[in-house]
């Protein structure tokens, strides 16, 4: 496989939903998202009841691929931030550590410039965290469970 | 590149449909949208033209229920089949775990799905993967057409290493779970071979 598996295990998921609770606390967000690069929820913070936290990350992941293939074609190694600005939420979207999008969304609570400020700290908390989780999922084992997986387990999930 | 989460107990994977312009790849993902229960899917979401042509990708995510404790999760992608959307491309095939080729049986597309599926190794191999070695299957869509040709000709110019193989009309939804069924268990087969 090109790239390696992405894993998370309990320690980690729980360091980065701090995190993201402490950077909503503090940026005065309405919520907070983080998204591996192709798409998938890992944490949310904040007012998410209401949001389609799936169909938002697959969009904002096409939107950073997107962008990141512009910045490409004009030689730039990324483009690490995005603003959206809407009449009453504005978006925030940053890479973190090249791996993974810190989705930021706020109101007129807030403003672009503190957002931004905590934001970097976070960013920098995060890089930490996910430095240690690339090293404790390379330094690991095949996990046994899908070693055990049979293949009647995977043919039961395709009983109608 | 499957996301496996230990702390929610998911498996995440990544499907993309390819193959040339107008083969009927937003179609399949349509019908199994249509056919799926609420609670096992989530919203479709299309990127398309104001005539109805995708122009970035189409999406949907589907869950197939719990495999030793973990929730099984599948992210339907498919890309841009005009050619020159090659780019957009690229950019969807990051992070695939499983391909469906999706191949127009007209006998007048033929050249459309050489080039399509070329582009695909092209593109893939870009990424580091290649097409021999990731799970991957091959749909000969719209064989109710009069103009179908023979599944023989288009095995033997579409299909030389014999991948699993369906024949669909993705209209009334033939084959198209055939096809999704035998990609998806590809795929966790390579999980279980720690891929």
């Amino acid at each position: 496989m090109a790239s390696p598996q992405m894993v998370m295990y309990d320690e980690e998921a729980q360091q980065i939903q701090a995190i993201c609770d402490r950077l909503g606390r503090e940026a005065n967000a309405k919520a907070v998202l983080c998204i591996d690069k192709n798409g998938q929820p890992f944490a949310q913070s904040g007012e998410t009841s209401a949001l389609d936290v799936t169909s938002l990350s697959s969009l904002t992941a096409g939107n950073v691929a997107a962008t990141g293939g512009i910045a490409k074609l004009l030689s730039e190694k990324e483009f690490s931030g995005q603003f959206h600005e809407g009449e009453k939420t504005n978006v925030h979207i940053s890479i973190v550590a090249q791996r993974i999008i810190l989705v930021v969304l706020f109101d007129e609570r807030s403003s672009l410039g503190l957002v931004r400020l905590r934001v970097r700290k976070a960013s920098d908390e995060l890089t930490r965290v996910l430095d240690s989780l690339a090293k404790k999922a390379a330094s690991q084992n095949k996990p046994s469970v899908f070693a055990e997986i049979t293949d009647e387990d995977i043919d039961n999930l395709f009983n109608d | 590149m499957s996301f496996i989460n230990y702390s929610s107990r998911e498996i995440n994977c990544k499907i993309v449909y390819y193959g040339p312009g107008l083969c009927g790849k937003t179609t399949n993902l349509q019908y199994i949208y249509n056919r799926t229960n609420p609670e096992a899917k989530g919203k479709m979401i299309s990127l398309a033209t104001e005539t109805e042509r995708t122009l970035f990708f189409d999406f949907l995510p589907l869950s197939l229920g719990e495999i030793r404790g973990f929730k099984t999760r599948f992210h339907l992608y498919t890309v841009p089949g005009q050619v020159f959307y090659d780019a957009s491309r690229k950019l969807i095939l990051k992070g695939v775990d499983g391909v469906v080729f999706v191949a127009d049986s007209q006998i007048e597309r033929m050249e459309a799905n050489i080039e399509s599926l070329d582009n695909l190794r092209t593109n893939l191999a870009e990424q580091g993967y290649s097409l021999d070695k990731i799970p991957y299957v091959v749909q000969y869509n719209k064989r109710d057409l009069p103009n179908a040709a023979p599944v023989e000709e288009l095995r033997q110019l579409l299909n030389p290493t014999t991948v699993p193989e369906f024949t669909a009309v993705a209209s009334t939804g033939e084959g198209v779970f055939d096809t999704l069924k035998a990609v998806a268990k590809l795929v966790l087969t390579e999980l279980k071979r720690g891929g």
